[in-house]
């Protein structure tokens, strides 16, 4: 029955030694919705047009992410018999010069080099897997991102794409869901249950129909792992789902992904049609008895819709609001009927599985948490960028050495882990192991990946406010203790960065936290508190001096500081006090200007306008004392 | 079906199987405070007042729980008063304090379910208010909507839904602006709700309320006068006016529930322009008279017009007695077939 599929791959295979091996170059540049926001699109341009005044031969390949956003747009340039290098911050200008330098001479132009790719070395260029960012990343789930053009089926199934579709046409549904429970893989949406186990339920209970959903709801603030891989890689993710229909016994499956991710949903749309063609998805696939259908839903960008029984609603045309558990989706979900909700990470781990095997997928990973994650690695951080570390690693090796540090090497002071659901973690917790436990243990969650790295400048009362802000928006508003707990919790923080609060104010933080974690309905209000509770667990000195002092530490919240100009080192430039839009800077030319503080309104312009060399604005923690301005004397 | 046996704060108590630890408490006396749960309405699960204990599971919802053998169940413990503390700490935050001024002052839930639980001035001085007021929809002529008092607790919408069929509201926004409205959230008087008013009579609190209500001072069991379905109603007097209609719950004919007629249509009963003896014309003017007489003069000028001079339309307010009577009337007295129902319009 796979006859044809063998010789489809047979000859993908050969398509694709055949573009390795071509003898003119090959141009790969990352054109994911990261590398043009960056201006890959326009570098992809530049190369056409370079190329075609020379009168060049080469392939030029769109290609997806391979997760350095600080190095974006991200260009491979592969010379015949000669490994593939690749540029960081290309430009237009920089594409022209490669052209010349590389392509039509021989210099590859080290200094704009990240390193090298493939067999061989250049001179003077660090083979790229070596570097720091990848020496600890496993990328096995994002391997294909940026390699494979995510547009050419034929390129994914050269590289053991569909694979693991054809060996679980040959065995019977519990031989699949045995292969996923040996390999110990657990839901990577964020709360780590064990993929194997909601699969079971489904398969035990019996009805007519069933569904999958591939949940691409991604709405962490900070997280794109998901929008990466559907843009780099979206086959994967259909694999994935076709495996989980038959395992499952589902004939329909439904993608379920956000509006906003248009480049996705192109790149989804495009794939569905090709596995279509080529039998791998619709009636009878591969010859087979097993039939499995995929509809691409959009999201119209509703956080709450991430819950699978409120994704199961709008699915349906309702309004995306959750429902109570029990019946779980497993036994009653889409229309009624059994139904599996799925991550799209969790979907291409599936697929890696049953191509390689569970011993495979489980060489790496903690005893409870196997196998490798993605994860969104963002905020102050020397790399920002997407990632994929084997499960266990510490979260000083992610911040420290995939990430390179903070920035402007700036203390460390937390790491936001698993987005408005997660919490903060501080300094002391940085050995931390990466896995679902261990991060619950510390008071967070992995979540789906997002991480944000935090220095000294961030306020962990103003972060707490940040993601209560966010979740108490995207509330549903149907129950008690979200709807109203979270706005309640909203409140208290806003007093509290305006040094309206009292102490007893921490106490009522706690209680409607706690409230509102163990009695909301779903999964949005039952996390919701965790960033007010972890940043007050860590960090409730800054809170008892946003309190207490009336002053934030961090000289982030506008009402507890103070901007004042230092009397010695103010020429009366008169530079500060023209910018200011609150006309609070008094002061004639030549004389040292003072601060009327019952006018400043705090926006700091003037502290970025005093030149350097003078250094005269200083910003305090504290809130202003209000003494009659007094100005002259000689600078 | 054999009964469930499980224990709810140590008393043994027998459930009807595929009920919830909710009903199966309220059937046995025992009181669970609840904002969202209505008898005649599917459980929703949202005010998380109704939370219990239930060993081996932790805290979870009543109204949610079926009721399983051997299941012990605790309505009261640190963690259960923690949890809907906080929830009804919560809506009282963002519930006006005018309760003596207040259409619904004694029938209210939150009021009862605040005293249930005993809540503190000063604990609850500690919470921020910071709802804005949102207008009062005065737009239908039979009941009021105010927002500001309402919980959305659901039960209009769940009713309107699952009861009446009529969809007319339903939640718009998000968060903490969350409402529930018609569509648009328009006046609702502009939607399709047909003024019913069975969400009124459940809401819990004073968020939907009827114009001028008046508390009876005592009920008469009677049948709607509307129509021939022959609804139960229980009529509020007071004063020996009528101020108010209620369904009749044991009214096999509606089960409690009533139309905007049978509900918001007795103001007519005293009418000061309301006919209390019959008329008749004599030398061009309207003359107060007995009814001896008026039907007298009926039957005398309906024998002067008989077989096909004469037409009869009954009405759907009779019975369907009384519509055959009139159809008996029509042909074997007045000599005609001629005789219709408006219902057939």
């Amino acid at each position: 029955m796979t006859d044809r599929f063998d010789e489809f791959k047979r000859r993908s295979e050969e398509k694709w030694r055949a573009l390795q091996s071509a003898q003119i170059p090959r141009i790969l540049v990352g054109t994911a919705t990261c590398g043009r926001s960056a201006g890959a699109l326009e570098v992809v341009e530049a190369f056409r047009r370079e190329l075609d005044a020379r009168g060049l031969e080469a392939h030029l390949i769109e290609v997806g992410c391979i997760g350095l956003c600080y190095a974006e747009p991200i260009v491979c340039i592969t010379k015949p018999s000669q490994p593939g290098i690749c540029y960081a911050n290309v430009d237009p200008a920089m594409a022209a010069e490669l052209v010349e330098a590389y392509l039509v001479g021989d210099d590859p132009l080290g200094k704009y080099a990240l390193g090298s790719i493939g067999d061989g070395s250049v001179e003077g260029i660090l083979p790229l897997l070596e570097t720091p960012v990848f020496k600890l990343q496993v990328r096995r789930t994002l391997g294909k991102c940026g390699v494979i053009d995510p547009t050419e089926i034929d390129q994914y199934v050269a590289n053991g794409g569909y694979g693991g579709l054809v060996k679980a046409l040959a065995i019977d549904p519990a031989g699949i869901i045995e292969q996923i429970k040996a390999s110990g893989l657990r839901g990577r949406g964020g709360a780590g249950f064990p993929t194997w186990r909601k699969w079971q339920f489904c398969s035990d209970t019996q009805a007519d129909h069933k569904y999958l959903v591939c949940n691409a709801d991604e709405g962490d603030p900070g997280a794109f792992m998901n929008r990466s891989l559907l843009e780099g890689d979206p086959h994967a993710v259909l694999e994935g789902m076709a495996i989980a229909g038959r395992a499952i016994g589902a004939d329909q499956g439904y993608i379920y992904c956000r509006a906003e991710y248009p480049l996705a949903l192109e790149r989804l749309h495009a794939a569905l049609k090709q596995a279509e063609d080529h039998d791998l998805l619709g009636d009878g696939i591969l010859g087979s008895e097993f039939n499995f259908h995929v509809k691409i839903k959009e999201g119209a960008g509703a956080f709450v819709c991430g819950e699978e029984t409120a994704l199961i609603a709008s699915i349906e045309g309702k309004r995306g609001m959750p429902r109570p558990r029990p019946p779980f989706p497993a036994v009653s979900g889409l229309w009624g009927k059994p139904t599996i909700i799925n991550n799209v990470e969790t979907l291409a781990c599936v697929a890696q599985i049953m191509q390689h095997g569970a011993d495979w997928f489980a060489e790496y990973g903690t005893e409870k948490s196997k196998g490798t994650k993605t994860f969104a690695l963002v905020g102050k951080i020397n790399r920002t960028g997407l990632v994929e570390v084997p499960l266990g690693i510490t979260l000083r090796e992610m911040v420290f050495e995939i990430g390179g540090g903070v920035l402007n090497d700036k203390p460390f002071k937390a790491i936001q882990t698993g987005g408005p659901s997660g919490g903060c973690i501080p300094r002391d917790l940085l050995d931390t192991p990466v896995d679902y436990d261990s991060l619950q243990a510390a008071g967070t969650i992995m979540g789906s990946g997002g991480m944000v790295v935090m220095d000294e400048e961030n306020c962990m009362v103003d972060i707490a406010r940040y993601f209560l802000d966010f979740t108490q928006k995207e509330s549903c508003g149907e129950c008690v203790p979200c709807r109203l707990g979270t706005k309640q919790m909203l409140d208290v923080l806003d007093d509290i960065t305006q040094g309206k609060a009292e102490p007893e104010d921490l106490d009522l933080l706690e209680e409607v936290g706690e409230g509102v974690h163990a009695g909301s309905l779903c999964g949005l209000g039952q996390t919701a508190p965790n960033p007010v509770l972890t940043t007050i667990r860590y960090f409730r000195d800054e809170y008892d001096a946003h309190i207490q002092q009336k002053s934030c530490p961090a000289k982030v919240c506008r009402e507890l500081i103070t901007y004042r100009i230092l009397p010695e080192k103010c020429t009366g430039c008169r530079l500060c006090a023209k910018v200011c839009p609150a006309d609070a800077i008094v002061g004639e030319k030549k004389q040292v200007h003072v601060i009327d503080q019952q006018k400043c309104i705090k926006c700091g312009v003037c502290f970025e306008k005093c030149p350097p060399k003078f250094g005269a604005v200083e910003c305090l923690a504290g809130q202003p004392t209000y003494p009659t301005p007094t100005t002259g004397g000689t600078p | 079906m054999a009964k469930v046996t499980l224990t709810i704060d140590g008393i043994g108590v027998m459930a009807e199987p595929e009920t919830t630890v909710l009903q199966a408490a309220l059937a046995a006396d025992v009181y669970i405070p609840h904002l969202c749960y209505h008898p005649d309405l599917r459980p929703a699960g949202v005010c998380r007042v109704c939370m219990v204990e239930v060993e081996g599971r932790g805290l979870v919802p009543s109204c949610l729980t079926p009721v399983a053998e051997g299941m012990t169940v605790s309505t009261e413990s640190p963690q259960v008063d923690k949890v809907r503390r906080v929830a009804v700490e919560l809506l009282l935050a963002n519930h006006p304090e005018d309760c003596l001024t207040c259409g619904k002052n004694n029938r209210c839930e939150l009021q009862r379910i605040a005293a249930y639980i005993g809540i503190d001035r000063k604990q609850l001085g500690r919470f921020r208010r910071s709802k804005e007021p949102i207008p009062i929809d005065t737009s239908n002529p039979f009941f009021n909507r105010d927002m500001n008092r309402c919980i959305l607790c659901g039960i209009c919408v769940r009713t309107c839904e699952e009861l009446q069929g009529t969809c007319a509201i339903n939640y718009v926004n998000r968060g903490y602006k969350a409402v529930t409205a018609p569509f648009g959230n328009e006046p609702i008087a502009e939607s399709n709700c047909e003024a019913c008013g069975e969400c009124v009579v459940r809401c819990p609190t004073g968020a939907l309320s009827c114009k001028g209500f008046q508390e009876p001072t005592r009920e008469v069991r009677t049948v709607c006068p509307y129509c021939g379905v022959g609804c139960g109603i229980r009529l509020g007097v007071r004063g020996g006016k009528i101020v108010s209609s209620q369904g009749d719950p044991q009214s096999l004919a509606n089960h409690g529930r009533l139309c905007v007629k049978g509900r918001f249509g007795h103001d007519f009963v005293n009418h000061p322009r309301r006919l209390t003896k019959p008329l008749v014309r004599k030398q061009g003017e309207l003359v107060e008279t007995d009814w001896d007489e008026a039907l007298g003069l009926v039957a005398e000028k309906f024998t002067q017009h008989k077989g096909k001079q004469f037409a009869a339309i009954a009405s759907a307010k009779c019975t369907s007695e009384e519509n055959y009577v009139a159809q008996k009337f029509t042909r074997a007295v007045m000599g005609t077939n001629s005789i219709d129902h408006c219902a057939r319009l």
